[in-house]
């Protein structure tokens, strides 16, 4: 099936990847998704935006998306922001798919560094952009020596990460790119996603797929697989918490953004996940900056 | 002591290409024994010690190790994952460069920590309680538990490589010129500190080196090396006092008196 365009120019496939690149994308999310966590190698492709923006994630949705689907794209949480519009546009153009900001009505959702406060159904397709796959780089600069480790499961190494961050700073000062156990046996980079999404990505009712497109990785976590970040038994895994609601919906539990307001040290929280946000005000919820919206409506 | 040796080796081989590593080298190495490989530079010690510590393929020859069960296990027929197991718990291996045996941009404390982490300690405050008694062993201030290596003098980062690689209780650990780039009382403070975790912990040890001094006070037996075959072993005192061989007697007489 191909996209046409008015003007005359050369078409594009649906989705613009050709159906045999797809394929090929498609086996290594399937070899992904038996072996949840490891990283499988794939034939990378170049994409018309830089790496760095994402060419990982949009080759993974590329190759799953439908015409039917539904896609959602985020970027920090945010439906609005230059790589979340513009992969948006892309897709509304190459697949000419719908497309959508509200969490519950997508099928797919790439997301660059979050994971949406919604929790997400059967169904729905959660896939990252990920701009390091491999947990133990920082640590161990061979790819030789990583994939043995990752294929005999000495992980003894990621703890001393923690380990340093608990000697220099008094606690695990690791706060994204936490890395996570999946099924008992591949530790995991979940992508550079704040520590606070990492309890919803365990048994997850979604399929979540990422993708590294300089890297050339891909890795999976099927719905309903074990996702446990690693932590010390006197130091045990602990998520961010925040002193206040967001300032615009009043949500709390929720990962807030802060946001400068002058430069006299004004600044406000507020919830990272726009969609999110906008619902609840919507539902009438009001946080101390929200305005008077409410009394103006009345 | 016990009635059986530690490790076996027999007709060990390593060829590179035409050339010679070393040539059907064999012994046993008891438990709580100390063994020096003395040599001449490109005599084959280092080869040999690579070859028996399965960090190099052996052309030909068999190396068996006792595990800690009592049974005799051909090291080059075990799975790469039990070898890599026991080379991190049972065995230990001290580089020349403290650099290659050592994570320089993490801690002191991290690097003494890692065997603990890597065989599944999880307790933060008993892996460090672990490691600064083993800095305290090595004579290294508890107070640099958290400095890089990077910032360790040369002796300093020596005893810090000893200590990350004693802290499971190996009962074996392999040396390559323990002291090699070290000024004199350094080495010297080194050597007597060796010898005494030595006796302490009943390790037995395969040391390299070229340096006779080092193998007369760590060694109770030497193997001397030539052209990768060996030319003389026996008791170290027999072989320095009296030494049979004329490549021996060569390399005894060469030893600079001050």
């Amino acid at each position: 099936m191909t996209i046409g365009t008015d003007d005359g120019l050369a078409t594009y496939n649906f989705a613009y990847l050709d159906e045999q690149t797809k394929r090929m994308i498609r086996r290594a999310i399937l070899k992904g998704i038996a072996i949840p966590g490891y990283q499988v190698p794939f034939a990378s492709r170049e994409m018309p935006m830089p790496y760095g923006w994402g060419t990982g994630g949009v080759q993974v949705t590329a190759s799953i998306i439908g015409p039917d689907d539904v896609l959602k794209v985020i970027d920090q949480g945010a439906d609005d922001t230059t790589n979340a519009v513009s992969i948006r546009a892309f897709f509304a153009k190459v697949a000419d798919v719908e497309t959508t900001t509200e969490t519950a009505k997508a099928s797919i959702i790439q997301t660059r560094h979050r994971i949406p406060e919604e929790k997400l159904k059967d169904g729905q397709i959660l896939v990252y952009q990920v701009p390091i796959p491999e947990p133990l780089r920082f640590l161990e600069p061979r790819e030789t020596e990583t994939r043995k480790m990752h294929a005999l499961a000495e992980y003894g190494l990621m703890h001393v990460k923690l380990y340093e961050d608990i000697a220099k700073n008094g606690h695990i000062a690791t706060t994204y790119a936490y890395p996570v156990k999946v099924e008992d046996r591949y530790v995991m980079d979940p992508s550079p996603t704040p520590k606070f999404d990492n309890p919803k990505m365990h048994m997850s009712d979604a399929l979540q797929l990422f993708g590294a497109g300089r890297e050339k990785r891909i890795y999976a976590v099927p719905p309903h697989t074990k996702v446990v970040s690693l932590d010390f038994e006197d130091y045990p895994f602990e998520i961010q918490t925040f002193e206040e609601p967001c300032a615009m919906c009043g949500a709390q539990g929720v990962y807030l953004d802060e946001v400068i307001l002058d430069d006299r040290g004004g600044r406000m929280f507020v919830c990272s996940d726009t969609d999110y946000c906008e619902k609840r005000r919507e539902d009438g919820h009001r946080g101390h900056l929200a305005g008077d919206a409410m009394e103006a409506a009345e | 002591m016990s009635d059986q040796p530690l490790l076996r080796v027999s007709g060990v081989s390593k060829f590179y290409g035409n050339r010679i590593g070393c040539k059907d080298v064999s012994f046993d190495l008891w438990p709580g024994e100390v063994l020096a490989i003395v040599g001449e530079s490109g005599s084959g010690k280092t080869t040999l010690l690579n070859c028996i510590s399965t960090r190099l393929m052996p052309t030909a020859g068999t190396v068996s190790y006792r595990m800690r069960d009592g049974q005799f296990r051909d090291l080059y027929r075990m799975g790469e994952a039990e070898r890599r197991f026991l080379m991190r718990t049972d065995w230990g291996f001290v580089h020349q460069n403290p650099a290659d045996g050592l994570r320089m941009s993490v801690s002191a404390g991290a690097n003494v920590g890692e065997r603990l982490m890597a065989v599944g300690e999880r307790h933060y405050g008993n892996i460090r309680e672990t490691a600064t008694d083993w800095l305290g062993r090595v004579e290294i201030d508890a107070d640099r538990i958290d400095d890089q290596p990077r910032a360790f003098s040369g002796g300093m980062r020596q005893r810090l490589q000893i200590a990350r690689n004693l802290v499971t209780g190996p009962r074996l650990v392999f040396m390559d010129e323990p002291t090699g780039g070290l000024d004199v009382s350094v080495q010297a403070r080194l050597l007597d500190l060796l010898r005494g975790l030595v006796n302490d912990l009943g390790l037995a040890v395969v040391v390299v080196t070229h340096d006779l001094a080092v193998a007369r006070l760590l060694s109770h037996r030497m193997m001397v090396m030539k052209d990768g075959a060996v030319v003389e072993t026996g008791l170290t005192d027999r072989v320095l006092d009296d030494p049979r061989a004329p490549y021996t007697q060569l390399l005894v007489s060469s030893i600079l008196q001050v």
